[in-house]
């Protein structure tokens, strides 16, 4: 997973990797634990949900079915459709965990189809069963016989041979001894229910479901089957897959697990959003991921992915990386620091602007005494420290207030938030100020009730640090509390929030405005003094993490780094390496100016520029000719006499050239004309 | 009524067939006529053919039963392959003619082998004198097997040279079946659709223990009344005649009416059984759900149906990328330039419009587009640059595992991909107003 050798083998020792690559991977323990334990609380409520629906599924007809409507009714198939979103990548883990808690609580006969495994319903069914009699194979003892015979596949891929195979167990489960069992007969009923779950709904043909559900249908009375259809657009799907006369034999309900952007809010949420974990993610780093997230795949998973190399990257090309721990080891680990570490911190630019700031004598000792650095360096950390913790609670007593304004100015999530905080002085920004503006104009109930939300976010905290605060947002709670009541009048110039939606930013700014001049009342000035007080925290605490000294120890900034790692762009990287070789082959005599072609380039690079300027179809022997003509000039001009004719081996240079090209997918050979090559790409990307 | 006679069967079990298969007592009759006494040959093959539940499963299952004749049915849906039905077809005929449950394994592959070891089988005692009856049931199967099996099965009778008949069962008609070398043909027979009045009578026989039956038939009444319309499956009806008659009994268990209020019974289930319509009837809720708002008296319009849950998330390039791709789809290639260059210059509307064109795209269904094309259409719809990275390509291939986009032609890899897009104009508006992308100005049917 990591790239321990690499870690382990630069050069010099002195700049901690062996500690950084142990740091780097406890650190990675933590969060991989801690964001498995997120996932399976998002998607409590909704296994439970499936927990009891199949619990139900088939217990009714077990217990009743003397009466006449259980007679009458015909018996569908449970089924669950299972609505997980377009972000197809994060649903194997969902599936795990619900195959998980299937076995833990109901039954342990779950199968899982996926579409490329079943072509045809002959594939389904072998995949089926094969699934569900080594499920058996597991608990029984390996020699037994018809196990044997079923990896050598010799069951016959019928339903009858499921219902006997299905038979034979629940019984054995029945007569046997517990001892020989584990205890799971115990948390399973009698007759436990199949599951079968369609990983990919979508990509199942239409034929193989509807084989596989006519069939089955016909055998629930023998095998209590249970399906679970994995959807990822929609339950529409179902109706567009099935025709009624099948769906009819379906008892179809819906599950809908949560979205994958709160999925995500969740995890920025736990992991970034907390001192829990000292490594940070800066504002560009950030972004690239939300981004990748927000546009193209919507996949947690490779967000956490992403976040999961950002930490290896930090931790493999930041030397002073070892100093991103847990604020109990810092201390120590500062105090061991190498002289060579010392002149890393010298080097940072946060700590040489830190420096500038000191009074000379100061300077001299910080630059030279290396034990005098530590201390200070110590300090600094802890500072940075107790930074980060002040920062994520008066970010979220902001987001408390721009999260209810009218247009969210600063974004409604407290995501865009935090990167608008960490991009800049947010209070310098045109967005904040049209914020404040619209924060003046709450009335009292919103204002109370924030108030009281930010008193309890800061209350939270177990430092000191915001006694005083909390005393000052109680002091403005009561005062309004003291306040007559009819408050909120036109005359107070204020609004609930509800209300503020529906006017356009801009009315309402000018709305303030116009009534400027008016003398103000008693709730006024205090939402004024209310709205000053925020201001004055942020500008206190939410400074951007870039301006604070050291931030570069735990705050990883190489965006440049990931966009190439994960935004990997193939036709670009093909264009570059076949028009500019010298990008690639970092060879000086291929370096060309002004988009002319060297001679000495690849020939596959001179065929490709040369058929850049051409229209759809090319004419083969031009582009010879301008090949030959290309790679003549580096020969002595004077043979030019005899280039009458082409010279053989470049004539092989250049079919060997194209055909490459034509394995590349640029050109494929036309039907249209003789001689000529059609192009396949158009432009130059 | 005529009622079923044949020399060759007790009266009482005639009697007792009669009983359960009504409306059907003429093709029954037809049946018992060509079946014969039990030693004597039948007709080598029968082709049975009618609508989806007319019967034919249920009559040809509770003739034989009845009867007692010695056969063997299997669902050709269920048995696949040749050889897993010509397998089954052996493992019933072993427990039928020997009675013994215990079956041992059979091993066929071929028909040659299914006619050597079904003259074995039907070699025992009580099986020489009785005519054997084969019923393949969902016959249609049979055509997706190997070529020799159909024919085979239409002349066993023949090939195996033993007092055996084929029933094949199947909701479409011979004509389809026929092989165009020509095969042994068999007699046919088609099971009409039944009547409202058949519905009627067929439903009203199972009626529960603590109703009248003349309660129950009026119930049935209202219930055909609404569905007959929509629905003519017996299966489907009962099923639903099941679910809703807890509510048509409410009013007589309160004491607000008694069993021959019809006015008020009818009254109380009719616009419950025109919602059932809508909802449980068309599975957009499940039946149990259905049950359970009964029962706790709730309104079933608080329960979203399926087709209600049309919203669909998708990361913020893939919505591009499936509009560009309707656009793609919709729009003829001649006018990408009218929509998507700046500076198109101008190009008259009368000359644009060519007439072939005036039929709307949109009846024509969506039309191939390539990848390059594609592309062109979404870096001229997003505002700002998309680099063409391994991330939007794998959008696209995305798109289509989600079958909102589907690839033709894929034989040649080096030919740039071809796609469609399968997504409804309705759906696409959804999409494209969530990027407040107005669509119907770039397209050229709403021109
Ligand atoms: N004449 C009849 N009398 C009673 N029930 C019938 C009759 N015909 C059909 N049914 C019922 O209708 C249902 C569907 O019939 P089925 O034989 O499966 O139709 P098919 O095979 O033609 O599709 C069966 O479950 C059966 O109970
Ligand atoms: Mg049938």
């Amino acid at each position: 997973m990591f790239p321990a050798p690499d870690f382990r083998c630069t050069s010099n020792d002195s700049e901690d990797t062996e500690l950084r690559f142990v740091t780097c991977q406890s650190l990675w323990n933590q969060i991989k634990s801690e964001t498995e334990q997120i996932q399976e609380n998002l998607n409590k409520q909704l296994l439970e949900n499936l927990v009891s629906f199949l619990s139900r599924s088939h217990s009714d007809f077990q217990e009743k079915t003397t009466e006449w409507t259980f007679k009458m009714k015909f018996r569908e198939i449970p089924t669950a459709a299972l609505v997980l979103g377009v972000n197809v990548t994060d649903h194997d883990l969902t599936f795990r965990g619900l195959s998980d808690v299937l076995q833990d609580n109901i039954t342990p006969y779950v199968a899982m189809l996926e579409a490329k495994d079943c072509p045809g319903i002959k594939n389904l069914m072998q995949k089926l069963m094969g699934q569900l009699m080594n499920c058996d194979l597991d608990v029984d003892s390996l020699e037994d016989e018809d196990c044997v015979q079923v990896s050598q596949n010799r069951v016959r891929c019928s339903m009858p041979s499921l219902i006997s195979w299905y038979d034979s167990v629940t019984k054995k489960t029945d007569s046997e001894t517990p001892s020989k069992k584990r205890n799971s007969s115990s948390r399973h009923w009698q007759s436990p229910p199949v599951v079968v779950v369609f990983k990919d709904m979508e990509s199942f043909t239409t034929k193989v479901l509807q084989d596989f559900i006519v069939i089955s249908s016909q055998h629930i009375h023998e095998l209590p089957l249970v399906l679970i259809f994995g959807i990822a657009t929609s339950p529409m799907i179902i109706h567009r897959l099935l025709p009624h006369s099948v769906s009819s034999l379906l008892c179809i309900e819906l599950f809908q697990s949560i979205s994958c952007k709160e999925h995500l809010s969740t995890i920025i949420d736990k992991l970034l959003l907390t001192s829990q974990f000292p490594f940070k993610l800066g504002e560009k780093v950030l972004q690239v991921l939300i981004n990748i997230f927000l546009y193209h795949d919507f996949s947690v998973q490779n967000f956490i992915k992403g976040f999961q190399l950002c930490i290896v990257e930090h931790f493999y090309s930041q030397p002073l990386s070892v100093l991103c721990c847990h604020l109990v080891d810092i201390k120590k680990r500062v105090y061991s620091l190498s002289h060579d570490q010392c002149e890393n911190i010298r080097r940072l630019p946060s700590f040489r602007r830190y420096v500038e700031k000191q009074e000379s004598g100061k300077q001299i000792e910080l630059l030279t005494n290396d034990s005098f650095l530590k201390v200070e360096t110590k300090k600094l950390l802890e500072d940075l420290h107790v930074y980060h913790e002040n920062y994520v609670r008066i970010l979220r007593c902001l987001h408390v207030f721009t999260s209810s304004l009218p247009k969210y100015p600063l974004g409604k999530q407290i995501r865009e938030l935090h990167c608008a905080c960490l991009e800049n002085r947010v209070w310098e920004t045109e967005e904040y100020e049209s914020s404040l503006q619209l924060a003046r104009m709450l009335n009292k109930t919103d204002l109370v009730t924030m108030l009281q939300q930010c008193v309890e976010i800061l209350m939270s905290s177990s430092g000191k640090e915001f006694d005083r605060a909390v005393e000052k947002l109680k002091e403005f709670l009561t005062q309004f509390q003291n306040l007559e009541g009819g408050l909120c009048s036109p005359e107070n110039n204020c609004l609930p929030c509800s209300l503020m939606h529906h006017f356009f930013l801009k009315t309402l700014l000018e709305l303030k405005e116009s009534r400027r001049s008016k003398k103000l009342t008693k709730f006024e000035m205090l939402r004024f003094e209310v709205v000053d007080y925020i201001d004055s925290l942020v500008r206190r605490y939410l400074v951007p993490a870039d301006e604070r000294t050291l931030h570069e120890v735990v705050y990883f900034n190489g965006a440049a780094v990931l966009r190439g790692h994960l935004n990997a762009a193939p036709r670009t990287a093909l264009h570059t390496a076949l028009n500019n070789p010298h990008w690639y082959l970092k060879n000086q005599a291929l370096r060309c100016d002004g988009g002319g072609i060297s001679n000495k380039a690849p020939d596959i690079c001179i065929v490709y520029k040369l058929h850049l300027e051409c229209g759809r179809l090319i004419n083969l022997v031009d582009w010879l000719e301008a090949f030959s003509t290309v790679v003549m000039a580096a020969e002595e001009p004077n043979d030019a006499a005899s280039s009458d004719q082409v010279d053989d081996v470049i004539h092989a240079r250049f079919i060997r050239a194209v055909s490459e090209l034509e394995l590349l997918g640029f050109i494929k050979p036309s039907k249209q004309k003789t001689d000529h090559v059609a192009r396949l790409t158009w432009g130059g990307c | 009524m005529p009622n079923l006679e044949h020399p060759a069967y007790p009266a009482a079990d005639l009697l007792r067939l009669e009983v359960l298969v009504p409306c059907r007592e003429s093709q029954v009759s037809t049946l018992l006529s060509i079946f014969g006494e039990r030693q004597q040959f039948s007709f080598p093959s029968i082709f049975i053919y009618g609508h989806t539940s007319s019967g034919k499963t249920y009559v040809m299952k509770t003739l034989l039963t009845t009867l007692q004749l010695p056969h063997v049915f299997v669902n050709c849906v269920e048995y696949f392959t040749s050889r897993l039905l010509l397998e089954e077809i052996l493992i019933q005929l072993q427990s039928c003619s020997s009675g013994a449950k215990h079956t041992s394994p059979v091993h066929c592959d071929t028909l040659n082998d299914f006619v050597r070891l079904f003259k074995q089988a039907v070699a025992s005692q009580e099986l020489q004198d009785q005519t054997l009856y084969i019923v393949l049931d969902r016959a249609e199967q049979l055509r997706e097997m190997e070529a020799n099996i159909l024919p085979a099965f239409l002349r066993l009778q023949e090939l195996t040279d033993r007092n055996v008949t084929v029933i094949l069962l199947s909701e479409i008609v011979w004509e389809l079946f026929r092989p165009n070398i020509g095969c042994f043909e068999p007699f046919t027979m088609y099971f009409p659709d039944y009547s409202i009045g058949h519905l009627q009578k067929i439903l009203s026989q199972n009626h529960p223990p603590e109703y009248s039956a003349d309660f129950y038939a009026a119930y049935i009444n209202i219930l055909l009344g609404v569905f007959y319309m929509v629905c003519r499956d017996l299966k489907e009806l009962r099923h639903l005649a099941a679910l809703n008659f807890a509510k048509y009994c409410e009013p007589v268990v309160r004491g607000e009416a008694n069993e021959r209020d019809t006015r008020k019974l009818w009254k109380n289930i009719e616009p419950h059984l025109k919602k059932a319509m809508q909802t449980v009837y068309l599975r957009e809720i499940s039946s149990s759900q259905w049950e359970r708002l009964q029962q706790d008296g709730g309104e079933p319009g608080q329960l979203k149906g399926l087709s209600a849950h049309t919203h669909m998330e998708l990361p913020y390039y893939s919505k591009f990328l499936l509009i560009a791709a309707y656009l793609a789809s919709y729009n003829p290639v001649r006018t990408d330039k009218r929509f998507f260059l700046k500076h198109h210059g101008k190009i008259r509307k009368t000359n644009f419009m060519k007439k072939h064109e005036k039929t709307s795209n949109h009846l024509l269904g969506p039309k191939p587009f390539p990848l390059d094309r594609l592309l062109a259409i979404l870096y001229s719809i997003v505002d700002n640059r998309v680099a063409p990275t391994a991330n939007i390509f794998s959008q696209i291939t995305s798109l289509v595992t989600l079958q909102l986009l589907s690839m033709v032609g894929q034989n040649d890899q080096l030919d740039g991909p071809r796609y469609k897009c399968t997504v409804s104009l309705d759906f696409i508006r959804a999409i494209a107003r969530t990027v407040n992308f107005d669509i119907i100005k770039y397209l050229y049917d709403f021109l």
